[in-house]
């Protein structure tokens, strides 16, 4: 059982050396970026599956970096919350991985994207993994670098200068961050999350508390795109390859965003009713407006980006409720939105590996031609709309049911009107893309390749039957686990602090 | 006192430069002197009056030391800064190459 710890670095260690590797080696061989994207890819998520169990067979685990005992040295803790966080971002990264072997043959140099990608991945699993207040930055500095370059991959004019505004923005959350870090290590002394949630209780001047929850809010809000924040990702998303604006919406904004918020508000400094209400005014201004954006789009990734705004908007709401119920919501519509969102922009990649375009006006028909792009993207649109078998509709449920249990009618009943809306713009974009006569133009359109494919299947797959994860036997195994160390607070330090000894 | 003020109107000038500069160069100069506002508010929280280098040595008696943490965290945080800069003016370089302006007002195609 001493092993046990010891897999916990793997998850940055695997996919930073992955990238060491490739940047060295992938211009020579041709065919080793995809198959280390797949092996990587494929036992990042073993090791997150057996993550879970580990954590299910006896709670917390903390690794020392380097042996220095905390609160000296870099801590890597794994509990319920972090063990959730990563199988979400794991399987979104396989599948994903499985897609770009074809989808990347569009493009030159592949090796050059597998090695941002894989850093990405390494500061997105950082980032969940880690103990540390300024390890945390480094982490997300790292994912959010290689996400400007993602995001400029292209290198035409539209990605450039979607890329700069991104980049620019993005930097300016980053030193908000920062700010904030060092507001609370003068205040302190400490680095380490566990020991700084201690230091907070006692002798911290309560000005200091509330400036930092004020340039964490913009900080983390700004890589979360909440609503007065959110400028950057309507052109961000829809400028990358469509693997990465899967990557991007399905896990980047939610592991550096919302993670990251929940992680410190609820755990560091704790959650006051003032943060509450900040949570569930911002989640229902996101969900509102993202939605009312997103009906009138005809580029359909542009559409798809809208709606993360408006999904992330649920989960804020659900989580800052506080209440047991409510956390859960969130947590589970969390995992859900990743799944349906990456499925939704993967669709978008086929339609546009197929048949070059990107607007809805210029479609039409296409489900005849690809039926599997066409039966995937229904589900995942059933999905976000909250149909009932399927995963989205139990998360939206449980949100609003949360709502109501806590007395707050106003927010469930904006929960309930922005589901209406998204289910109307889902329709038009299946009636325009998929539904109707097939365009004379698109007569001779194939279907796309094998592993494109079966990445989306299996995506959808997880859409239909992702419900059963609110129901007792798998709730306890994985989402109660994590919505259990967001409800102990700041009792988060007694825990790690218990496991360090 | 006055002098952490004057780190945080450092950081105001900065943050004004990036809303307010059309040029993509001087909103990238605006990114740094931001960075270095903070950069130099993380060294000056370390500064104890009259303290010295926290290094033992037998004929000295330390009274005050510096906190020496906040050194190596800035030296990591000057060279995630760097790693940022240098990606901006790539990305500046390409988007003179296609658009042939760094004015923003001229590069708008897409409507954020």
């Amino acid at each position: 059982m001493t092993l046990l710890p010891h897999i916990i670095p793997l998850f940055v260690v695997i996919p930073l050396g992955a990238a060491f590797l490739l940047s060295l080696l992938g211009k020579k061989v041709r065919a080793l970026p995809d198959i280390f994207g797949f092996m990587t890819t494929f036992s990042l998520f073993v090791l997150s599956l057996f993550a879970v169990c580990f954590v299910n067979l006896s709670g917390t685990y903390v690794y020392s970096v380097g042996s220095w005992k905390p609160p000296v040295g870099i801590s890597m803790v794994l509990d319920g919350l972090s063990a959730f966080m990563l199988v979400t971002v794991n399987i979104v990264a396989f599948l994903i991985a499985v897609y770009s072997t074809s989808y990347m043959n569009q493009y030159t140099s592949k090796w050059k994207f597998y090695t941002l990608f894989f850093l990405m991945l390494a500061g997105m699993n950082g980032v969940i993994i880690t103990g540390d207040l300024f390890n945390l930055f480094v982490f997300l500095e790292i994912a959010s670098v290689a996400s400007y370059a993602l995001v400029a991959f292209g290198t035409e004019k539209h990605e450039l200068e979607a890329a700069f505004k991104y980049a620019v923005m993005s930097t300016v959350g980053s030193l908000f961050i920062l700010f904030g870090i060092v507001l609370l290590y003068s205040c302190t002394s400490t680095l380490n999350m566990a020991d700084m949630s201690r230091c907070l209780e006692g002798t911290c001047n309560s000005n200091i508390t509330l400036m930092v929850s004020v340039l964490f809010i913009m900080g983390f809000g700004l890589k979360a795109a909440l609503v007065p924040f959110h400028a950057w990702l309507p052109d961000a998303h829809p400028s990358a390859p469509a693997p990465i604006s899967a990557m991007l919406s399905g896990v980047l904004i939610k592991s550096l965003g919302v993670y990251a918020l929940c992680r410190i508000f609820f755990n560091v400094i704790g959650l006051t009713s003032m943060i509450s209400e900040i949570f569930l005014f911002i989640g229902v201004l996101s969900m509102v407006i993202g939605v009312f954006l997103a009906i009138g789009q005809w580029d359909l990734k542009r559409l798809l980006a809208y709606h993360s705004i408006s999904q992330i908007g649920y989960v804020i709401l659900g989580i800052g409720l506080g209440t047991p119920l409510g956390i859960f919501g969130g947590l589970f519509h969390l995992f859900n939105h990743s799944i349906f969102k990456s499925l939704l922009f993967l669709n978008s990649g086929a339609v546009e590996y197929a048949a070059g375009t990107r607007n809805l006006q210029q479609m039409g028909g296409l489900g005849k031609r690809m039926p599997v792009t066409g039966g995937t993207s229904l589900v995942a649109s059933m999905s976000i709309a909250g149909i009932p078998p399927f995963n989205g509709f139990w998360s939206k449920l449980v949100i609003i049911m949360a709502a109501v249990e806590a007395g707050r009618y106003g927010y469930a009943f904006w929960a309930v009107l922005a589901s209406l809306l998204t289910l109307a713009s889902f329709m038009k974009v299946m009636k325009y893309a998929f539904m109707g006569s097939l365009h004379e133009r698109w007569k001779e359109i194939k279907e796309v390749p094998f592993f494109m494919k079966v990445s989306m299947i299996t995506l959808a797959f997880i859409c239909i039957v992702g419900g059963i994860l609110c129901f007792s036997a798998y709730k306890d195994m994985f989402l109660q686990q994590a919505t259990n160390i967001l409800l102990a607070g700041k009792k988060y330090a007694i825990i790690a602090f218990q496991e360090m000894k | 006192m006055i002098i952490y003020l004057l780190s945080f109107i450092l950081f105001c000038l900065g943050i004004y430069c990036i809303l307010r500069k059309r040029n993509i160069i001087k909103i990238i100069v605006g990114i740094i002197i931001t960075e270095y506002a903070v950069n130099l508010f993380f060294i000056l929280s370390a500064y104890r009056i009259e303290g010295r280098a926290p290094i033992y040595s037998a004929e000295a008696e330390i009274l005050n030391m510096v906190d020496p943490l906040p050194h190596a965290l800035v030296l990591t945080s000057i060279v995630i800064g760097l790693a940022t800069t240098a990606l901006l003016v790539a990305i500046a370089m390409r988007i003179y190459e296609k658009y042939g302006t760094f004015d923003i007002t001229q590069i708008r195609e897409l409507k954020g």
